[in-house]
């Protein structure tokens, strides 16, 4: 014959082994333990087996988009002023939240309020002004990506930094292909949603903002007092000043002093009257700007002011500004004492960048996800071990041969999923189960072809030969076009889905291995014992 | 000497063809006339959004008690389901779900407090605990629909390439058709016994056409084989005995495969319970297909052609050998 039969069993036990060091070892390196403990820290489970949460996260950039134009706006309208020109800055359209309108510039200051337009601090807007003395600066659409893709990023990293303060062990943090400017949360082991979300949902945008003008009663004698027109550059916020004040109305600018992200540090302390309140370092370029404005504002200025701290949309304190700040001040407002702890929590971490709501939640309690298992693992069992004790009655000494190969294929599936640390899901146990069915499959064909050959004549040897031939083509092809399906659902699924597709396609791969090279070398050496002529157990 | 289920069958397949038509237009109608106008397709929560939480008690649950418990914290529209089982034994397990309206993207999680607290509040009966929880938000829900419907679209353009490129456009034809035949007789299967699909049904259905079109492919190998070895015999003759030399192994792996699958739908767990019954129906499905609707269109196509007065010989398929 020809072939070299030991150099192949030397390699099929090569393979064996690396294998079965994967199932047990994996990536982890060797080391001592039981069978069950071996398996429970290599085989990485999804969340439906090991039970856990999963979210999914909407991070809301438009918010973002929104508050760096309103900065600008601020910035434009101060810069203009500096070269003596008093336009009208601000956002006009709000199907356009990322577009600026100047108008009311004088014709012979055109040219310089082009030059303050086009200057470096406006390079992510496209400028284009007109004749009579107004001009439109619309956001670049790379700039605009760009924010985007920094809000979801500082989003992330954020979330990520909250949810270690959990103590999880392996939690995922990931932006979710599915939908735009979504993050993936999973968390093992955590059951309990309200404690979930009481972590990540101080979601809660902080921000200090210029009080223009108020208390008003309510929304209508705001409007009464401003003759029915909120300012384009200013927005009402209901709030109250301080704990027990009742609920009360503020003219705010729109663009804010100081941000979330513009915080260092933040730590919880106490007031003089020993009430909680928060001290805070901002970052330095935060500090020079926060400085500019309150040295422009304090009680002993020309122009004095007060500011607004607007947490979720609603004003919390309002204070006078007693002197300039720079880079470190604190926070008093009427906050109890989980809120200071809370929200310094948050600045700490960076607040969000944008406010997050929920789209897709999901827990698996333990109990569920061992139930499982266990169900998973009883029905791979009875499916194999009903489909190996019929292989056996049907194909007699050949069905040895077909039980060997799906031994082997399971000991490589399982290998895979150690080295690759991918993860086994219910989903992915049914694509074992799937696995078992196809390389069954692929014996049957090949051993039906056998025995075609046989009755047509040929010798045990060449009747071998022939049908190894004559199935392999259609194997290659049954198991790429499943291969190809396979990819598909792992391209586009999720989670479990996911799951489904890893352990189909390590199982096929291992299949036609297994049913075409391991079984046919049993058969070449089963072969290469007898006389020529003697017949085979098929 | 050794056990076989067929030695040599020699049965006109080709000839019953308006059985199989009958017996599949039968089942297709069945199942579209329950999408358009009775079950319609019951989604799950994955794809219709809403709350659906699955509560664990300690003794049989008092279904009554658990109305009871929801109207007097004033929680509407909810629906109560006694989890079984697949032998159909109840397990002390009620499966509580909200419409979507529930969970809106503003308010998310109000849905799944309310039950809690209504069920900790005013059911008394015996303790419980809750085992999962699945709040999907219309956006997601959404999203989830969109990308179910392209994975499967995608997954059969694949195929369609494949086989294309392995055998012609005809063969890569049939064999998508059958197997959109297999889904639609499958997903109607869902809509008359009013079983939910959900993202793990999608998976099954995603196996399904894998497993058929591996059925199929099977077939059409050997029609292949055949063609390219006599191409004096007719291709009504060729396939018949093509079909006719595969028989054994195709009854004896979806019979095998079956056999996995069944294992999976008995043992398998209630989570697997849709995701096992889609596999069961679909293997059945997929095997017959790929005798009764994939097989029977390359020679459908062929007599076409012939009275259109075209070649009349149905290409081989490209080479044969790997």
């Amino acid at each position: 014959m020809g072939k070299n039969l030991a150099g192949k069993t030397a390699s099929i036990i090569a393979v064996l082994v690396v294998f079965i060091y994967g199932i047990l070892y994996g990536s982890n390196g060797p080391k001592l333990g039981s069978l069950k403990s071996l398996l429970a820290d290599n085989i990485r489970l999804g969340l439906d087996l090991k039970g856990g949460t999963h979210l999914v996260l909407q991070v809301h950039v438009e918010e973002a988009l929104a508050s760096a134009t309103d900065r600008d706006v601020a910035r434009l309208k101060a810069a203009l002023q500096a070269v003596g020109i008093n336009a009208t800055v601000g956002k006009t359209d709000p199907a356009h939240p990322n577009t600026i309108v100047v108008t009311g510039i004088p014709p012979e200051k055109l040219s310089d309020a082009r030059t303050v337009m086009q200057g470096t601090d406006y390079s992510i807007y496209d400028v284009s002004t007109l004749a009579d003395g107004s001009a439109t600066l619309n956001m670049k659409l790379s700039a605009i990506n760009d924010l985007e893709a920094r809000t979801l990023e500082t989003s992330k990293e954020t979330i990520s930094e909250r949810i270690n303060s959990l103590g999880v062990s392996e939690p995922v943090v990931q932006t979710y292909g599915l939908g735009k400017n979504q993050i993936l949360v999973e968390l093992p082991g955590i059951f309990n949603l309200a404690e979930v979300e009481a972590a990540i949902q101080s979601t809660a945008k902080l921000a200090v903002y210029a009080v223009v003008s108020g208390p008003y009663e309510n929304d209508q004698a705001a409007l009464t007092a401003l003759n029915g027109v909120v300012p384009p550059g200013d927005w009402l916020v209901h709030g109250s000043a301080s704990a027990n004040a009742p609920d009360e109305v503020w003219l705010l600018e729109r663009a804010s002093q100081v941000e979330g992200t513009d915080f260092r540090d933040a730590q919880p302390s106490t007031d003089v009257n020993g009430r909680p309140n928060l001290t805070f370092t901002l970052t330095t370029a935060a500090g020079d700007r926060f400085y500019k404005y309150t040295s422009a504002h304090s009680k002993d200025s020309a122009n004095p002011g007060s500011m607004a701290i607007v947490l979720a949309n609603k004003v919390r304190s309002v204070a006078s500004i007693n002197s300039a700040i720079r880079d470190r001040g604190e926070i008093e407002g009427n906050f109890s004492k989980d809120e200071v702890d809370s929200l310094s929590l948050m600045l700490r971490t960076g607040a969000l960048p944008a406010s997050i709501s929920y789209t897709e939640t999901r827990t698996v309690g333990p109990s569920l996800g061992a139930a499982s298992i266990r169900q998973g693992v009883i029905a791979a069992i009875a499916g194999m071990l009903a489909v190996m004790a019929f292989m056996l009655v049907y194909y007699r000494g050949s069905g040895i041969n077909a039980d060997l190969a799906l031994i082997l294929n399971l000991v490589i599936l399982l290998g895979f999923m150690g080295f690759s640390k991918a993860t086994l899901t219910l989903p992915g146990i049914a694509g074992v189960i799937l696995t078992i069915g196809m390389g069954v499959d692929s014996n049957v064909l090949i051993f039906e072809r056998i025995r075609e050959e046989l009755r047509a004549g040929k010798t045990a040897a060449a009747a071998v030969d022939q049908g190894f031939k004559h199935a392999w083509v259609t194997i290659v092809d049954t198991h790429v076009t499943t291969i190809v399906s396979a990819a598909i659902l792992f391209l586009f699924g999720t989670g479990p889905v996911k799951g489904f597709a890893v352990t189909l396609t390590f199982g096929l791969l291992a299949n036609l291995f297994t049913a075409v090279f391991v079984s046919r070398l049993i058969f070449d050496s089963i072969l290469q014992k007898k006389e020529r002529g003697a017949t085979l157990s098929i | 000497m050794s056990l076989e289920l067929f030695r040599t069958t020699n049965i006109d397949w080709l000839g019953k063809k308006w059985y199989f038509l009958g017996f599949s237009l039968i089942f297709s109608v069945a199942g579209v006339l329950s999408m358009l106008f009775w079950h319609h397709i019951p989604l799950g929560v994955d794809f219709k959004g809403g709350t659906q939480i699955r509560v664990a008690f300690d003794k049989a649950p008092n279904e009554d008690h658990v109305r009871q418990a929801m109207d007097r914290a004033g929680v509407r529209d909810f629906t109560i389901q006694r989890v079984s089982d697949p032998s159909g034994h109840a397990a002390n397990k009620e499966i509580i779900a909200l419409p979507e309206s529930t969970a809106t993207d503003q308010s998310h999680d109000a849905g799944r407090i309310s039950v809690e607290n209504a069920l900790a509040a005013n059911y008394h009966d015996s303790a419980f605990t809750i085992e999962q929880v699945e709040i999907v938000g219309p956006t997601a829900g959404k999203q989830l629909q969109k990308q179910a419907a392209l994975a499967t679209m995608y997954s059969l353009i694949g195929m369609l390439i494949y086989l294309w490129f392995r055998f012609e456009l005809i063969y890569g034809v049939a064999a998508v058709v059958a197997v959109f035949h297999d889904t639609l007789i499958t997903v109607g299967a869902f809509s008359l016994t009013n079983q939910e699909i959900t993202l793990t049904v999608i998976a099954a259905i995603l196996t399904l056409i894998g497993y058929s079109m591996n059925d199929t492919i099977v077939v059409f190998d050997r029609i292949r084989e055949n063609l390219a070895l006599s191409r004096k015999e007719s291709l009504h003759d060729v396939v018949n005995r093509s079909i006719n030399q595969t028989l054994s192994r195709t009854v004896i792996s979806s019979g095998l495969t079956f056999l996995t699958v069944m294992s999976l739908y008995l043992f398998g767990g209630e989570v697997l319970h849709g995701f096992s019954f889609a596999l069961v129906i679909g293997i059945l499905i997929g095997t017959y297909s790929s005798i009764a609707v994939a097989a029977p269109m390359l020679v459908a196509y062929q007599d076409w052609r012939v009275k259109r007065g075209k070649v009349s010989s149905l290409p081989a398929g490209k080479r044969a050998k790997v």
